[in-house]
């Protein structure tokens, strides 16, 4: 494993296995036991630098890092010295003289946890920056396939919406395929990156030609306002178009699962009962970050430092 | 004044010849010349040019003294073999009036090191909105003839138009900063595959070549001159090269970074990368290179563009873009056109002297290096490579994209009308 | 009790470190295993269906089956067997690279009021055992906490002492106790190598 991680490129086919190995196996050591809490990060500080508002996404790093008995602080952009001009670099400082192991970095601004990373001493993970990537999430998506299909070489996952300004996006296309998935990427033209050609993976603008050969459908959140600056005609051209809803979903396959890395705009990207359904992982998703995130602050910090 | 005797110099790299310098004019070139009471220059292996101008230098004064001044930026170019720089107007207050196009040209004057020619705004407060006093800014003792909202598109069609027809009475030029602003909302890099890759907003080259084919037809339509400032792109080439074969009065400069550097240079987000137009591909990279070999661009211009740290050292979507150019300008054409043969140092002479100061109408620059020309010169050793250090820059800010970079040559001594604001490579004040 | 075998002296060696080479052969590593299971059965007495062995990773985790499968054998009561990861427990994670975890797995009725012989394969410094103990608190309470190792070559650093030896071997510090086992390593053997011979 490399000292950070900040993209999901940073993980070759080995070190994203052996993420989701570990991930795998602390879920085991932790499963119906009443005490939650290993003592492995103890006495070692992370802190959560989120200069966006991101609660899941805080609190789930929160737990992680807590369950290892890591001292962890939650530094918030807003009501603190970043609101008052403080720099990115400067706070990074700061945070570094108290004494911080890691810092796990949410920013606005794509490339703003290498920046970090170029400063400071110890680890970085990137929770989001910007329209650039959100590794871990991509790695809990790859591990909740592999829980759901139990195995990731060969799956096919529709990646489906809003690719131009999805970290989401990125993370999962390269890490899937690093991983041995096969990625075809839908979406409108206009949500589509110039340069998309260069991804290791497929475009369609026809999610229903999609859907039938796909083991797995993800659904990338879609925010109303980009029909505003001509993305889409309207949300409605869009739901019908690109939204996953009961007829869709009834063209998948039997053992097709449905994702989402939330939040949702039930009734636009996705409808309501295929959301609720069976096939859809959203919960689990959710419960599974908490075990990545886990497997990637061990990896990162478990060892002599770098 | 002082007179100089240049022994061994090969001027525009040919034979070595001796220069005698004189009340600020050339009063001889041949072999074996002497002269009573003259200093000596040693300059044998050394290749004399005419001094270096420079169509577009962001000086930052008044406004932003914190990254650049008229005289340390000055210095920067003196050092850079330059002996005029134009000041281009985005500075606060802008400079879209007589009085601060002469308080800039004073303090240039002041300093001394170049002569410091200012760029009068195209429109009020670079809003795009209506013309700036364009007539009182030539008439003034800047005697301004560049015009430029740089930084900024003069995107009105209608009135970039009138400011074409407006400045004919002034003997001027619209250098024109080409980006459709609507296309580039928000963008941060050139669009393609690694901006896709990066999550940063894309800036297509599309934005830059739609203007300059729309200028190109209005400037001819209206009789009128026309300057590109930045060409980035090789579709801007390709515009450039069909319109000047059609009888265009246009001209166009290109950055010593765009002959260097791509985009992969985004890679690390380290915002010195950052820049306006940005870093383009190899293909853009090659294209420009060849526009300036065969007299399609017609010049270099620096755009050295300044910026304090706290302005740098942030996240690349909040940086300012820009970066400093006029010391290394010589090295990087060097680099970049002398050494992969496309331009001779004759070559070199007139794309950096004497047609940017053909464009500018600066009457005492980008002269021959004859006798009773003004001795507005530099010499430079073309041997050797060096190490950048942004820290031993004479420039007050440090966004080098050349830091750490091996480059070659080194300008030795630079004379501004017989004066030399640079010997032995240092600066003489 | 079948004949003492000749590994099984519980006194220590007046000889000093032991000379290096094999310690141990595959056949007196089975000889001792079997030594050990009667000694479980005997101190466990009428409460061997109580009996969880619980391996500690890498090596403790094929012993606690070999050891599960002797006792069965010789008593003819089926005994359960679990593994305990301990990796997330250690105090010397910053001391080395980073380690990949290994199986945490226990019987399905957990190990709630039970006796449990933590197995491992040498017993050193006593900190992995520690670590053990730890991670046992975290998963249940068990009536009691023995245990079991093939080999004891001294040099504690805590107040641990192992309940069952297979054989204890006097060695210098710089020395290190090299075991392999068939599951693990393609063959059962124990060596004692100076720090220069290390494979």
């Amino acid at each position: 494993m490399k000292r950070h991680l900040l993209e999901a490129a940073d993980l070759d086919l080995a070190d994203a296995t052996l993420v989701l190995d570990t991930a795998a196996q602390i879920e085991a050591a932790l499963s119906g036991r009443e005490v939650k809490k290993l003592p492995t990060l103890r006495g070692r500080t992370v802190v959560n630098l989120f200069y966006e508002d991101s609660t899941r996404t805080r609190i789930s790093f929160e737990l992680a890092a807590k369950r290892l008995s890591a001292d962890v602080i939650n530094f918030s952009a807003k009501g603190s010295s970043v609101s008052k001009g403080e720099s990115l670099k400067d706070t990074a400082l700061t945070l570094e003289a108290m004494g911080s192991d890691a810092i796990v970095i949410r920013h606005g601004a794509s490339g703003a946890p290498h920046q970090l990373a170029s400063w400071v001493r110890g680890s970085v993970v990137n929770a989001g920056d910007g329209t650039h990537e959100h590794p871990t999430q991509a790695l809990l998506d790859a591990y909740t396939i592999r829980h759901r299909l139990g195995r990731l070489e060969g799956v096919r996952v529709a990646v489906v919406g809003d690719v131009l300004h999805s970290r989401v996006a990125r993370s999962n296309v390269r890490l899937l395929h690093t991983l041995g998935a096969e990625v075809t990427l839908v979406a409108p033209p206009t949500l589509l990156p110039v340069g998309v050609g260069s991804w290791p993976a497929e475009v369609s603008y026809d999610l229903d030609a999609v859907l039938p050969k796909a083991d797995v459908v993800m659904m990338l959140r879609v925010q109303a306002e980009r029909m505003n600056a001509s993305f889409f005609p309207s949300a409605r051209e869009y739901s019908r178009r690109y939204g996953l809803d009961a007829r869709r979903m009834a063209a998948l396959g039997d053992d097709a699962i449905v994702m989402h890395p939330g939040p949702m705009n039930r009734g636009m990207e996705i409808a309501a009962e295929v959301a609720d359904s069976v096939r859809s992982t959203i919960v689990e998703q959710v419960g599974n970050g908490v075990s990545v995130r886990m497997a990637v602050l061990y990896l990162l910090l478990g060892g002599a430092p770098a | 004044m002082s007179s100089y005797l240049i022994k061994g110099a090969r001027v525009l790299g040919g034979d070595p010849a001796d220069l005698l310098i004189k009340d600020g004019r050339i009063a001889a070139v041949g072999e074996s010349l002497s002269a009573t009471g003259a200093e000596v220059v040693h300059a044998t292996g050394l290749v004399a040019l005419p001094g270096l101008v420079d169509l577009h230098t962001h000086l930052r004064e008044p406004g932003r003294e914190d990254a650049e001044t008229v005289e340390t930026g000055s210095r920067a170019a003196a050092l850079g073999g330059f002996t005029a720089v134009h000041a281009m107007a985005n500075t606060d207050p802008v400079a879209d009036t007589a009085g601060v196009v002469e308080q800039v040209w004073r303090l240039g004057q002041e300093a001394g090191l170049v002569d410091v020619v200012p760029v009068g705004a195209v429109t009020v407060g670079l809003k795009g909105e209506r013309l700036a006093e364009l007539g009182a800014m030539a008439d003034s003792a800047a005697r301004v003839r560049v015009f430029s909202d740089d930084g900024i598109c003069v995107s009105d069609p209608a009135l970039m138009r009138r400011a074409l027809e407006y400045v004919k009475a002034l003997d001027g030029v619209v250098a024109q900063h080409a980006e459709e602003p609507r296309l580039t909302v928000g963008a941060q890099m050139h669009e393609g595959d690694r901006s896709a890759k990066l999550g940063l907003t894309g800036w297509p080259a599309a934005a830059e070549e739609a203007i300059i084919a729309r200028d190109v037809l209005l400037a001819q339509h209206v009789g009128a001159r026309l300057h590109i400032c930045h060409v980035s792109t090789a579709g801007s080439v390709e515009i450039l090269r069909w319109a000047k074969a059609r009888g265009v009065d246009v001209t166009a400069e290109v950055t010593p970074h765009h002959l260097l550097l791509t985009d992969a240079c985004a890679e690390g987000y380290d915002p010195v990368f950052k820049v306006n137009p940005p870093l383009r591909t190899d293909a853009d990279v090659e294209a420009v290179r060849a526009g300036l070999a065969d007299g399609t661009i017609d010049c270099v211009a620096t755009d050295h563009a300044p910026h304090a740290v706290e302005d740098k050292e942030c996240e690349w979507a909040q940086a300012r873009p820009g970066m400093l150019g006029l010391e290394q300008a010589l090295a990087i054409v060097q680099d970049t056109m002398v050494e992969t043969g496309l331009l001779d140092w004759a070559g070199v002479a007139d794309r950096m002297s004497v047609r940017p100061a053909a464009i500018g109408r600066l009457t005492g620059h980008g002269r021959p290096i004859a006798p009773g020309e003004p001795a507005n010169l530099v010499l430079l050793d073309p041997t050797g490579r060096s190490v950048v250090d942004p820290a031993a820059l004479a420039s007050r800010s440090r966004n080098s994209p050349y830091a750490g970079r091996e480059l070659p040559g080194r300008v030795v001594a630079t004379f501004l009308r017989g004066v030399p604001t640079v010997l032995d490579g240092k600066a003489q004040r | 009790m079948a004949g003492s075998p000749p590994a099984a002296s519980s006194s220590r060696d007046p000889r000093g470190p032991a000379a290096p080479g094999a310690l141990l052969s595959a056949a007196d590593v089975a000889r001792v295993v079997d030594r050990m299971a009667h000694q479980l059965i005997e101190k466990a007495g009428n409460g061997l269906a109580d009996l969880v062995l619980v391996g500690i990773p890498t090596r403790g985790a094929p012993l606690a089956r070999r050891l599960a499968a002797r006792v069965e054998a010789f008593s003819g009561t089926a005994i359960d067997v679990g593994t305990v990861d301990i990796t997330l427990y250690r105090d010397d994670l910053r001391l080395r690279g980073v380690r990949a975890l290994e199986d945490t797995v226990l019987p399905d009725g957990g190990i709630d009021g039970r006796l449990v012989v933590l197995v491992d394969d040498v017993l050193f410094s006593g900190r992995s055992v520690r670590a053990a103990l730890d991670a046992l608190r975290d998963l249940g309470r068990p009536r009691a906490v023995q245990l079991a190792v093939l080999i004891d070559r001294g040099h504690r650093e805590l107040p641990i002492r192992a309940d069952y030896v297979g054989k204890n071997v006097p060695t210098s510090r710089t020395q290190s106790v090299k075991v392999r086992l068939a599951e693990t390593d393609g063959a059962d053997e124990v060596r004692v190598t100076e720090p220069e011979e290390r494979p």
